[in-house]
């Protein structure tokens, strides 16, 4: 049968069909809907939700040592939070073939940085496939499960934005079921202490020589012989830009198993083609390493390594052929930047927080990311996840010691906290800082679309599972002065930042109120209690004096003809912080 | 020999770009095209700009275009067709809605929105426009604006053979099913007979 597909979609269609047992991830964009989408197999996939990366991977191994095929996804800075457990596996290798998907994003759709994870695949020693549409997406989850089984490594599937979040059409199959494999104690393997991991660094080195031989033979790595004046080595996303541009007027070696690299085939292709042109995305990867081995290629000299690709990048860095395009004064178009929507928590609470002077604020990852964005700018930093807490503490010491002109608030998303803010707040206790940490605790994973987490009392496929305390936790972790508030209210949230300003001792103050976009679990239903009816402004009141309007809400509008704000009522959720801000009391709830 | 086409569907987060673009694909699938479809998920979806490409042919590389490359550019907003313009080719047509979301300096007061927009771009280009709001209220459903403009981006490209009330039968939930389909025959009714792209 065939179906319109993302390579998400393809990658979990083909975790079903290549017969995994065991999947798990932390969400993160573009990688997020590869889970989301295996969930569904609840008979034949254990599909999980990890708290973070590093978590999955080692559960993912776990299941791999216990028998089982595994797959393990993540965003590639997601990656960096793992690679602790990452490299040593590129060391131990596996018993149930493993897969680890990680999904990098170029031109930073979503991300804080554009780092090529292809390197990490090189540097832990691991194979890596490359897929360049979504039939190759789901079939190379075979392949690589066979790799991984064949040659006792950990694969890695390295995706991009656009391999992710692209549709092209995929021929499906049938599951293929494996048993599980026997589970035997071996020390020699899994138990990586010095003189294990000295024989296991020798065994690798062997390892490779052998994939490189396998990369050699593979039909994953072919040649399309048309004119040999010009050769494109290529792989992944570039593929497709590369065959744009060309068309049938180059011969191609289009790569899929992309580490180790094929490099007898790459001397034979070279040796063919009168110019040889090496199109990848980002950094150059594959260039580097054809160019050691002594083949002249072009590459980046050419094409950029800033921001993704598309065929008109392609066509005018290696021609400087331009396509005809229609021009006219851009400067008329007004910025467009993402919002925090109406109704949103996050907003109230960083509307209170923006009032105060001599704050620090770190950030963390998430919406509310956004906070540091006019017209709310009550954020200074945002770096990965978890370093709110962390930074701030680092920051703090310093202050206390040097400055003593601010005060740190560090300001974490429930997830995050979950992922790696935990262990960030027990430094500020065991070391001593007077910090206060904001939790902003919106009941789900929003940015990454909803996804449930430790606190939500769901897991990934639908069942009740212990809802974590976040007072509990941050208690236990040593936090004696903890309070819970509803951002909504204003003036609670004005007198919480007030008690916490005061104390001489690390706070934590929980902002808890869902998602404005959340479908409520019965346990929101139970908590939390909706007053729906919309705002509106009486005009007659309204003074223009633009309070409402600098809360950024997008459903309020300023009409500087007549100098009032208006509502849009198809937009407010009635979370009435518009009508605790106005001084003169001109919005009310409709009809009331 | 290559007779590849290129959509650009492009608005903003939340106008329904996304369902119109997998309508589109998947009736260019069952035409028996080779389709590739390729959007933005993530920081874009809260109330940024958005866009969606479609691209279908005998056989497609490239899941997305660069500038001055699209066949067709569907605004659902009408500001949003002017920011995507330079990926529309020279001959290329536009289809914009007379539909306006302030951006949020807009609705701030610290930017207007710009005049005009509609006369510079069909100074530019070969454009329909079309008050697929007006229609969608008419028709008694403000949220099918996206269908009334996936109606007439039908009407424009002359894709009119393929059976697109089945296809919508089948991609959208059972109790939309009749009205997206007075949607679409709306959108395709408000844009003038159309020469074939």
């Amino acid at each position: 049968m065939k179906k319109l597909l993302t390579g998400n979609e393809a990658v979990a269609l083909g975790a079903y069909e290549a017969g995994i047992h065991f999947a798990a991830a932390y969400p993160g964009t573009p990688s997020t809907e590869i889970l989301e989408n295996i969930a569904p197999y609840k008979e034949e996939i254990i599909a999980e939700w990890a708290p973070n990366e590093k978590v999955a991977v080692e559960s993912a191994l776990g299941a791999s040592i216990a028998g089982a095929r595994s797959l393990v996804t993540m965003k590639h800075v997601g990656l960096n939070v793992a690679a602790d457990p990452f490299f040593t596996i590129g060391y131990t290798g596996i018993n149930g073939g493993m897969i680890l998907v990680n999904a990098d994003d170029p031109s930073l759709h979503s991300s804080q940085n554009e780092q090529d994870n292809r390197y990490y695949a090189k540097f832990a020693k691991v194979a890596m496939v490359e897929p360049s549409n979504s039939q190759e997406a789901k079939d190379m989850v075979k392949s690589a499960i066979e790799i991984s089984e064949r040659f006792d490594t950990l694969v890695m599937m390295r995706l991009t934005t656009r391999i992710c979040h692209s549709k092209s059409i995929v021929e499906t199959s049938e599951r293929e079921e494996v048993p599980i494999k026997p589970y035997k104690r071996d020390l020699q393997k899994f138990y990586t202490a010095p003189a294990v991991s000295q024989q296991l660094h020798v065994k690798v080195e062997k390892k490779l020589k052998e994939l490189e031989k396998f990369s050699n033979e593979t039909e994953l790595n072919y040649i399309e012989w048309n004119d040999k004046k010009i050769g494109v080595i290529s792989a992944s996303v570039a593929y497709q830009y590369a065959k744009e541009v060309f068309g049938d007027k180059a011969s191609y070696l289009k790569l899929g198993f992309t580490y180790p690299l094929p490099m007898e085939k790459i001397k034979k292709f070279a040796d063919e083609v009168e110019t040889l042109y090496v199109v990848e995305e980002l950094e150059p990867f594959m260039e580097e390493q054809i160019k050691a081995a002594g083949i002249d290629c072009i590459g980046k000299e050419k094409i950029t390594n800033i921001w993704e690709l598309n065929p008109g990048i392609v066509e005018k860095s290696l021609f400087e052929e331009e396509k005809p395009t229609i021009e006219y004064d851009e400067s008329v178009v007004v910025n467009r930047p993402p919002t925090l929507c109406a109704g949103c928590p996050h907003r109230a609470f960083f509307y209170e927080l923006g009032k105060r002077k001599d704050l620090m604020i770190p950030g963390d990852i998430g919406c509310y990311t956004l906070g540091g964005a006019p017209p709310l700018n009550a954020m200074d930093t945002c770096i990965c996840m978890g370093a709110s807490v962390s930074l701030g503490h680092g920051f703090e010491k310093i202050n206390e010691k040097y400055n003593k002109d601010k005060r740190v608030v560090s300001v974490i998303g429930d997830s995050t906290f979950f992922h790696s803010g935990m262990t960030s707040l027990l430094d500020v206790v065991y070391n001593k800082s007077n910090t206060i940490t904001c939790i902003l605790d919106n009941r789900v994973t929003g940015m990454t679309g909803h996804q449930d987490n430790p606190g939500t009392g769901y897991t990934l496929q639908g069942e009740e599972t212990n809802m974590a305390s976040i007072p509990d936790i941050v208690k236990a972790l040593g936090i004696k002065n903890v309070k819970t508030v509803n951002p909504l209210e204003l003036d609670e949230l004005k007198k919480t930042f007030d008690w916490a300003l005061e104390l001489d001792e690390p706070s934590v103050i929980i902002s808890r109120w869902p998602c404005a976009l959340k479908v409520l679990s019965k346990y929101d239903k139970e908590e939390f209690e909706y007053d729906l009816k919309k705002c509106e402004v009486d005009q007659g009141k309204c003074i223009g004096c633009k309070m409402c309007v600098n809360t950024g809400c997008p459903a309020i509008q300023f009409d500087k003809t007549i100098k009032k704000s208006s509502i849009d009522t198809s937009q407010c959720v009635g979370c009435d912080v518009c009508m605790q801000v106005c001084p003169l009391k001109a919005i009310s709830k409709v009809g009331e | 020999m290559d007779n590849t086409k290129s959509i650009l569907l492009v608005g903003v987060g939340g106008q329904g770009t996304i369902l119109a673009s997998k309508v589109l694909s998947e009736g260019l699938v069952e035409a028996g095209y080779d389709v590739k479809m390729s959007e933005i998920h993530g920081m874009a979806q809260r109330g940024g700009s958005v866009s969606t490409q479609v691209r279908f042919g005998d056989k497609v590389f490239s899941p997305i275009i660069g500038k001055g490359e699209a066949d067709i550019l569907v605004s659902f907003e009408t500001m949003e067709a002017l920011r995507w313009l330079e990926y529309l080719k020279p001959d290329g047509k536009v289809v914009v809605n007379d539909y306006k979301i302030p951006s949020a300096p807009i609705l701030m007061d610290k930017e207007d929105y710009p005049e005009g927009v509609i006369d510079i771009i069909k100074d530019k280009a070969n454009t329909s426009m079309i008050d697929a709001a007006k229609i969608a209220e008419d028709l008694g459903n403000t949220k099918v604006m996206n269908i009334v403009l996936f109606g007439a981006l039908v009407k424009a490209m002359g894709l009119t053979d393929i059976d697109w009330e089945d296809v919508i039968r089948k991609t959208v939930k059972e109790k939309f099913v009749d009205i997206n389909i007075k949607a679409f025959n709306a959108g395709m009714n408000a844009i003038a007979e159309a020469s074939v792209i």
